[in-house]
C-alpha cells in the first residue's frame, strides 16, 4: 500500500500523518505558544476543603517585581454574567450551587481557586502568589461518600441542607416481584475507587485580544465548540467574537471536555488586561484544580432461577459529586444507567442514582464515564451469582448473553448490534483455557507463594454520544449531532472539515482515509480540518468515543453529498443522466462508453469556474453534512486478565491479557489497535494502581504522581487483541466507538482474576486498587 | 544572573541565567525548544528528558546553571539531515505516539536505553523505560519500537 | 514547578565548598540534584544559596583501599552500579545501586547525595548500614570518621554538622563467606521502597557465623534488625528469625502501607533477602 493509491484505505493499517511533527518536537501544545507582552497567571487555591473566605489582602502581591494585577474572587464577580456551566440538569429538582471561576467568599474544595496573580513572567508570578493573605474560618467538611449522603453529615455548602443533589431513578414494572419469585439472589457492595485522570499534558490556556475587540482563546481541550458557546455565555460577550483553537492537545480521556475556571478567568483577564493572558497548571495543582473521575459506591442485585437464568436486576449507586457540578458531572452516573443489565438477557430491571456533594475536587466525565463503573459491578456480580449457583461462569454468561439483533433490553434502549457469543468463542479459541487451569492447579497444589487466577468480562457498553433527541429527553442541554464540509478545491486537493476535535485519535489520518476511498483521491491531496472555531465552526468535538460513530458519519454524508453534486455537473457537461454515471475512483464514466469520462478533480474546476453550471446550482464543489445518529453506538467484546499473587506480600501482578472486542468496521486497524491498548492500561490501572483518596479533613494524599501511582512500561505486560465483527446496520460504514472500550471491560477482568486466584483460601472479593495491603488483608480475613 | 555555556543540539549557546531556572525551562522560553515538554513537578514522568553529555536526564530536575559546559540532545536534534532517528522511524512505523507529549521523552530515554545496551529484551526495554509515563499507549507499541530501533541500530 | 530564587556558586574543590558553605548558614550542597531539586520546585527547600560540588570529579571513584573499597562521595548510581571492583568486592552496592530511581535518576543521583538526605526510603542507606560502611566527613577542622550506625539520626538528619560535607564512603569488601541480598518491594518499578531488607550472612565451617540485617523504609532511619541477627548467630532457621524483623521499629503509615502492613512485610521480605544471602 502506498499513499498514491485512491482506493481502499478504509480497513488498513495507515501510518499516522500527524506523527511527523510530534517525533520531531514541533507539536503546538498551548504551552508553546509565547507570545509577546503575555501576563502569567498563577491561581491562588484554598489549602482547606470548606473554609469561609474572610478577606483576600493582594497588597503585597501587588506591589512585588514584575507583577501586572492581582485580583480575589469579589473583584472579579461582576465580571460574570452567569455562574460556570453544568450543562446536565439531570432532574427539574437538582442542587447546583452556584459556582464562579474564582470563590468569592466560600472555599468548597482543596483547590477551589480564591485569587489570581498576573505577572511579567510565570517565575515573578509564583513569587508574588506566595504574598496574597487570605484570612480563612475553616468549616465542617463532608468527605468520605459514605458519610456525606447521610442525614446530619456536614453539608459541603453552607448553603445546602444535604448533601444529595439529585436523586435519578428507572424502572421497570415488576422489579419487586421478580425478586420475591427468585430462586437466587446476589447482592454485593462495591466501592469505585476516586480516579485522577491525568492526560500527560496539563491544562493550559492563552487569550489574546485582537485590536478589533475580538479574543482569540488557546487551550488544551477536547470541546473547543462547546467551549466557546459556554465561555461566551458566561462572560455575557458575544459569541462571534470569540475564536477558540484548540491546537495539539496531548491527552484529556474526559478530563479536558470540561469548561474550567482558568478558560473563564485567562479569558476575562485578557480583556480586562487588553493583553495576552497566560496560565499553564502543574501537574500537582492539576491534581486538585482538573476534574476526577469515578467515586462510586454501588450496591448490585441479581434475582435468577436455580438454571442460572437471570430475571432481574437492580442497582443502587451513590455518586460523589465532588464540591460543585462541572460541565456533565451530575450525568456521568447516566452514562450507564442503561446498562447494568450488561450484555445479558434481563427482563426485570431497576437502577437508581443519588448524586452527593463532598467537599473535594469535582468529577466529571473520565474515560468510559459511567459505563466502566457500570461494567464493574455486573461482572464482579456475574461471577458472584455463579460461584453461589455452583455454576461455571463464562456457562453462566452465555446463558444470558442476548443473542437477537436489534434487541430492545429492559431498561429501554435497542442495542443494534453485537456478537457477544462470536467474541467469547474467539476469546477461548485464542486463550487456551485448559492449560493455563493446569498451571493453576499445579501452583495450588504445591502451596506456591504465587498463585495465578484468570478473569473474565463480557461487556458491552453505550456510546457515540449521539442522538440529540435521546439526549434532550434525559436532559442533556445540547445535541449529540457532527457536522463536516468536504470542499473539493480548484486546483485538485481537497479540505476535510470537522466538528470533531482529536487529541491523539488521529481523525487526521483516519478521516483522509475515508475521504480518499470516498472522493478518489490520493490520501496526500486530502487535508483535514479541526479544532478552530474559525475554521471548522460547527460540531459538537471529542468525547464518549463519538468521534467516528457520529463525525464519521457526518464526513460520509458530505462526501456523499459532493459527488452527487459532482455527477450533476458531468451529467450537465457530457450531456447525459445522473443516472448514466458510474463513479469510482475519482473518475465519472458514461454506463457502456467508459471512453466519455472526467474525474472529480476536472468536475471540481469547472463547479469553481462556474461558467456552465446546471441551472440554479451553487458553484464550488463542496458539500456539508450535520449527522444525527439515530441510536447509541454499542461496542462489545470478551477479555480475559491472568494475574500472579503474591499470597504473602499482596502484590498482585498482570502477567496476561487477551481482549476480543466487536467494534465494527475498522478503519484504521493500527490505531484502533492503539485505541485498545490505552484502554486497557487505563481499566488495569484502576484494578491494581490508581486512587485518589483524601483524609478526614479533606486534604488530597494523593497529591503527585509520585503518590497516585500511574502506571509504567514495567507494571504492564504486552496485549493480545483480536476482533469479531458486527457492523452496526445504523452507521454509513459499519462503524462503532472503540476509544473506551478497554477501560470499560478492563478492571473487572482483573479483579476476577484475583479473586480466582485466592479462592481457594476463601477469598470472595477485593476492593480496587487490589494492593498489596488490601490482597494481604483480603487473604488474612478469609483464613 | 550567571553566564553560562550550553552545547545544545551541537550549536555552542552563551546564556545568563538565574540559578533558580531548571534546564527545561531554559530549552523552551530561552531558546525557544519547545518540543520537551513538562508533564509533572517531581520528577516522575519523565516527558522532559533529554541527554546530557549523551545520557538521559530529566531536565526538570537539572539546574540550567549545572548543565554550564554541557553537551545538551534534545529531541529537536535527534533527526539527521532530515532523516529521522532510528527510534523516531520506530515510533511513526509501530505506532507508538497517540497525543504526542510525552514522547520527546520517551524518545530520548529510548535513545539513551538503547545506546547503553540495555534494550536487549522486552522485559530489559519495559524495565529501562521505568522512569517514562505515557496515558495514551498502554507502552505496547512503545515496546514494540524500541526494540525495532534496537534491532536497527544493534 | 519553579524554584524560589536562590544563589549558586560553583566550588571548585572541597576545601572551597566547605568556605562557600561556612559562610552562609542557609546555604546547602548540591550535587546530582536528585533528592534536592525535586524539593526546591515544590518549595518545601529554600536555601538562600547552592553550593555546586557537582563539577568536583576528584570525588568520583571507586578504589580499592585494602581491605575496603572508598567510594567518592559524588559517585553517581549507575557508576557503581557498572563498577568492576564494587561488582567483584562488594556486589550489594553496584546491584542496589541499580535498583534506585530509574535510568534518568541513576545518570545523575549519587551516593554521597543519597545518604547525606537521609530519607529512610532510600535504598542505599540500608545497604551501608549493614556494611558497616565508614562515612568521611570533611569540615573546617578536617576529617572525621562516623560509622554508619551513627551516621542517620532522624527523617532527613545525618551526622553531618554545619559546614561539613560528606565526602567518602568506605565499605567492607566481602568475601566468598559473605551471602548478600537486597530485597525491594515497591508498587512501580521507579518508587521508594515500600519496605526493603538489606542481608549480609557470613558462613563459617558450612554454618551461619553472623548475619546483619538493615531494613529501609521501617522507621526514622534505616534500622538495624538486631533481633533477627542474634537469632540467627543462636542457630535460628531463616523463617523463626524472620520473625522479629520488625521488633523494634516505627515504621511509617502513609498511602502506600500501613505501619502493621509494613511490619508484616518487613517479615516476609527479611525472610527472603536472608534466604537469597545464603543461596549466593
Amino acid at each position: 500500500m502506498t499513499a498514491t493509491e485512491t482506493t481502499g484505505f478504509v480497513g488498513t493499517p495507515v501510518l499516522r500523518r500527524e506523527d511527523g511533527p510530534l517525533l520531531k518536537g514541533k507539536g503546538t501544545f498551548v504551552d508553546n505558544i509565547q507570545l509577546p507582552g503575555t501576563a502569567h497567571a498563577v491561581v491562588v487555591r484554598s489549602p482547606y476543603a470548606h473554609a469561609r473566605i474572610r478577606s483576600v489582602d493582594l497588597t503585597e502581591a501587588r506591589a512585588a517585581e514584575g507583577v501586572v494585577a492581582a485580583f480575589s474572587g469579589a473583584d472579579l464577580r461582576d465580571d460574570w454574567k452567569a455562574p460556570m456551566p453544568c450543562a446536565w440538569p439531570v432532574t427539574p429538582e437538582m442542587k447546583n450551587p452556584e459556582h464562579f471561576p474564582l470563590a468569592v467568599s466560600e472555599a468548597c474544595y482543596q483547590g477551589d481557586g480564591v485569587a489570581v496573580v498576573l505577572a511579567t513572567t510565570r517565575a515573578l508570578a509564583k513569587d508574588a502568589a506566595e504574598l496574597v493573605v487570605v484570612d480563612y474560618e475553616p468549616l465542617p467538611v463532608a468527605v468520605d461518600l459514605a458519610e456525606a449522603v447521610k442525614d446530619g453529615s456536614p453539608t459541603a455548602h453552607e448553603s445546602l441542607e444535604s448533601n444529595i443533589s439529585y436523586v435519578w431513578k428507572l424502572e421497570t414494572d415488576a422489579v419487586d416481584a421478580a425478586f420475591a419469585a427468585a430462586d437466587t439472589t446476589v447482592k454485593r457492595r462495591y466501592v469505585q475507587p476516586r480516579l485522577i485522570p491525568n492526560a500527560m499534558e496539563l491544562r493550559g490556556v492563552v487569550a489574546r485580544p485582537e485590536p478589533n475587540g475580538d479574543v482569540t482563546l488557546w487551550s488544551s481541550t477536547q470541546i473547543p465548540h462547546i467551549l466557546k458557546a459556554m465561555s461566551a455565555a458566561t462572560l455575557g460577550m458575544s459569541e462571534a467574537k470569540l475564536r477558540v483553537i484548540a491546537p495539539d492537545v496531548g491527552g484529556g480521556f474526559g478530563s479536558k471536555a470540561d469548561v474550567y475556571a482558568e478558560d473563564l478567568l485567562v479569558l476575562a483577564l485578557a480583556r480586562r488586561l487588553g493583553r495576552p493572558v497566560k496560565w499553564i497548571e502543574e501537574r500537582s495543582e492539576g491534581y486538585v484544580a482538573t476534574i476526577h473521575g469515578r467515586d462510586f459506591i454501588t450496591e448490585m442485585e441479581f434475582a435468577a432461577t436455580k438454571d442460572g437464568t437471570i430475571t432481574a436486576v437492580r442497582a443502587n449507586v451513590t455518586a460523589a459529586m465532588g464540591a460543585y457540578l462541572q460541565l456533565i458531572t451530575p450525568g456521568i452516573p447516566l452514562l450507564g444507567a442503561w446498562l447494568y443489565a450488561g450484555p445479558y438477557k434481563i427482563p426485570n430491571y431497576s437502577f437508581t442514582c443519588t448524586g452527593v456533594f463532598t467537599n473535594t475536587t469535582p468529577t466529571d466525565a473520565y474515560r468510559g464515564a459511567g459505563r466502566p463503573e457500570a461494567t464493574y459491578v455486573i461482572e464482579r456480580t456475574m461471577d458472584a451469582l455463579a460461584a453461589e449457583l455452583g455454576m461455571d461462569r463464562l456457562e453462566l454468561r452465555r446463558k444470558n448473553f442476548i443473542t437477537e439483533f436489534p434487541a430492545t433490553i429492559a431498561s429501554g434502549l435497542t442495542i443494534d448490534s453485537g456478537d457477544y457469543v462470536g467474541a467469547l468463542d474467539k476469546l477461548l479459541e485464542d486463550f487456551d483455557l485448559d492449560a493455563f487451569h493446569k498451571e493453576q492447579a499445579a501452583r495450588r497444589a504445591s502451596g506456591d507463594v504465587k498463585q495465578l487466577g484468570v478473569g473474565f468480562s463480557t461487556y458491552t457498553e453505550m456510546c457515540g454520544i449521539a442522538p440529540s433527541r435521546i439526549l434532550g429527553a434525559i436532559g442533556f442541554g445540547a445535541g449529540g449531532w457532527e457536522s463536516s464540509t468536504v470542499r473539493c478545491l480548484p486546483t485538485g486537493s481537497v479540505q476535510v472539515v470537522t466538528g470533531t476535535s482529536p487529541h491523539g485519535q488521529g481523525h487526521e489520518t483516519a478521516w483522509a482515509q475515508m475521504a480518499a476511498d470516498l472522493l478518489g483521491y490520493a490520501m496526500e491531496e486530502i487535508e483535514v480540518v479541526h479544532g478552530d472555531t474559525a475554521m471548522a465552526p460547527y460540531g459538537l468535538d471529542t468525547y464518549g468515543s463519538r468521534s467516528l460513530p457520529v463525525g464519521g458519519a457526518a464526513l460520509h454524508l458530505a462526501g456523499q453529498r459532493v459527488i452527487e453534486k459532482a455527477r450533476q455537473i458531468v451529467a450537465h457537461t457530457l450531456e447525459v443522466s445522473g443516472d448514466d454515471l458510474d463513479f469510482a475512483g475519482g473518475l465519472f464514466s458514461v454506463k457502456g462508453s467508459p471512453d466519455r469520462a472526467m474525474h472529480i478533480k476536472e468536475v471540481a474546476w469547472l463547479a469553481f469556474a462556474a461558467h456552465n453550471l446546471p441551472e440554479g446550482m451553487d458553484p464550488y464543489l463542496e458539500a456539508t453534512a450535520v449527522y444525527d445518529a439515530s441510536n447509541f453506538s454499542w461496542p462489545g467484546g470478551a477479555h480475559a486478565a491472568v494475574v500472579e499473587v503474591d499470597t504473602e506480600t499482596g502484590d498482585a501482578r498482570l502477567v496476561r491479557y487477551v481482549a476480543i472486542d466487536e467494534i465494527g468496521t475498522v478503519v484504521n486497524p493500527m490505531i484502533v489497535d492503539g485505541q485498545v491498548h490505552g484502554g486497557l492500561a487505563q481499566g488495569i490501572a484502576t484494578a491494581l494502581y490508581e486512587e485518589a483518596s483524601y483524609d478526614e479533613d479533606g486534604n488530597l494524599q494523593t497529591a503527585n504522581l509520585v503518590t497516585y501511582l500511574v502506571p509504567s512500561a514495567a507494571e504492564l505486560p504486552s496485549f493480545e487483541l483480536g476482533r469479531v465483527s458486527a457492523p452496526s446496520p445504523l452507521h454509513p460504514l459499519g462503524a462503532k466507538g472503540v476509544g473506551e472500550t478497554g477501560t470499560i471491560a478492563a478492571a473487572p477482568a482483573v479483579i476476577n482474576a484475583v479473586v480466582d486466584a485466592l479462592s481457594h483460601l476463601g477469598v470472595t472479593d477485593v476492593q480496587m486498587p487490589a494492593t498489596p495491603e488490601r490482597v494481604w488483608r483480603a487473604i488474612q480475613e478469609a483464613k | 544572573m550567571r553566564s553560562v555555556a550550553i552545547t545544545v543540539n551541537g550549536e555552542r549557546r552563551e546564556l545568563q541565567l538565574e540559578p533558580r531556572e531548571l534546564l527545561v525551562y531554559v530549552l523552551r522560553e530561552r531558546l525557544a525548544l519547545t518540543g520537551t515538554n513538562v508533564g509533572c513537578d517531581t520528577s516522575s514522568c519523565g516527558a522532559c528528558t533529554v541527554l546530557l553529555d549523551g545520557e538521559s536526564v530529566k531536565s526538570c530536575t537539572v539546574l540550567g546553571v549545572q548543565a554550564d559546559g554541557c553537551e545538551i540532545t534534545t529531541i529537536e536534534g535527534l533527526a539527521m539531515n532530515g532523516a529521522l532517528h532510528p527510534v523516531q522511524q520506530a515510533f511513526h512505523e509501530q505506532h507508538a505516539l497517540q497525543c504526542g507529549y510525552c514522547t520527546p521523552g520517551m524518545v530520548m530515554a529510548a535513545v539513551s536505553l538503547i545506546e547503553s545496551g540495555e534494550a536487549g529484551s522486552e522485559k530489559a526495554i519495559r524495565e529501562g523505560l521505568e522512569g517514562n509515563l505515557c496515558r495514551c499507549t498502554g507502552y505496547h507499541n512503545i515496546v514494540k519500537a524500541v526494540a525495532a530501533a534496537a534491532s536497527v541500530t544493534a | 514547578m519553579i524554584p524560589a530564587a536562590f544563589d549558586y556558586e560553583v566550588a571548585t574543590s572541597a576545601d572551597h565548598a566547605l568556605s562557600l558553605l561556612g559562610s552562609d548558614p542557609d546555604a546547602k550542597l548540591i550535587a546530582g540534584g536528585h533528592s534536592l531539586i525535586p524539593a526546591l520546585k515544590l518549595r518545601v527547600a529554600r536555601p538562600s544559596k547552592l553550593v555546586d560540588i557537582g563539577r568536583l570529579g576528584e570525588l568520583a571513584y571507586v578504589r580499592d583501599a585494602g581491605d575496603k573499597l572508598a567510594i567518592g562521595a559524588l559517585t553517581r548510581y549507575k557508576a557503581l552500579r557498572d563498577d568492576a571492583l564494587l561488582q567483584e568486592h562488594c556486589p550489594i552496592v553496584s546491584t542496589t545501586a541499580g535498583l534506585v530511581g530509574d535510568p534518568q535518576v541513576r545518570h545523575r543521583g549519587t551516593i554521597g547525595g543519597s545518604l547525606a538526605h537521609g530519607d529512610p526510603a532510600s535504598d542505599l542507606p540500608a545497604v551501608m548500614l549493614a556494611l558497616g560502611a565508614e562515612l568521611v566527613i570533611r569540615g573546617g577542622v578536617g576529617e572525621r570518621i562516623v560509622p554508619a550506625t551513627q551516621f542517620f539520626t532522624g527523617v532527613f538528619q545525618t551526622a553531618i554538622g554545619p559546614g561539613e560535607m560528606l565526602t567518602e564512603i568506605r565499605v567492607p569488601k566481602l568475601t566468598g563467606a559473605t551471602g548478600w541480598s537486597y530485597v525491594k518491594l515497591s508498587r512501580r518499578a521507579q518508587d521508594w521502597a515500600t519496605v526493603a531488607v538489606a542481608a549480609l550472612v557470613h558462613r563459617d565451617n558450612g554454618g551461619l557465623a553472623a548475619a546483619s540485617i538493615a531494613l529501609t523504609n521501617m522507621g526514622a532511619t534505616p534500622l538495624r534488625a538486631t533481633a533477627v541477627e542474634d537469632a540467627l548467630t543462636a542457630g535460628a532457621k531463616p523463617t523463626e528469625a524472620a520473625e522479629h524483623m520488625a521488633d523494634g521499629t516505627d515504621p511509617p503509615s502513609d498511602v502506600a502501607a500501613s505501619a502493621e502492613f509494613r511490619a508484616h512485610l518487613a517479615r516476609v521480605v527479611g525472610k527472603r533477602a536472608i534466604e537469597e544471602a545464603l543461596s549466593r
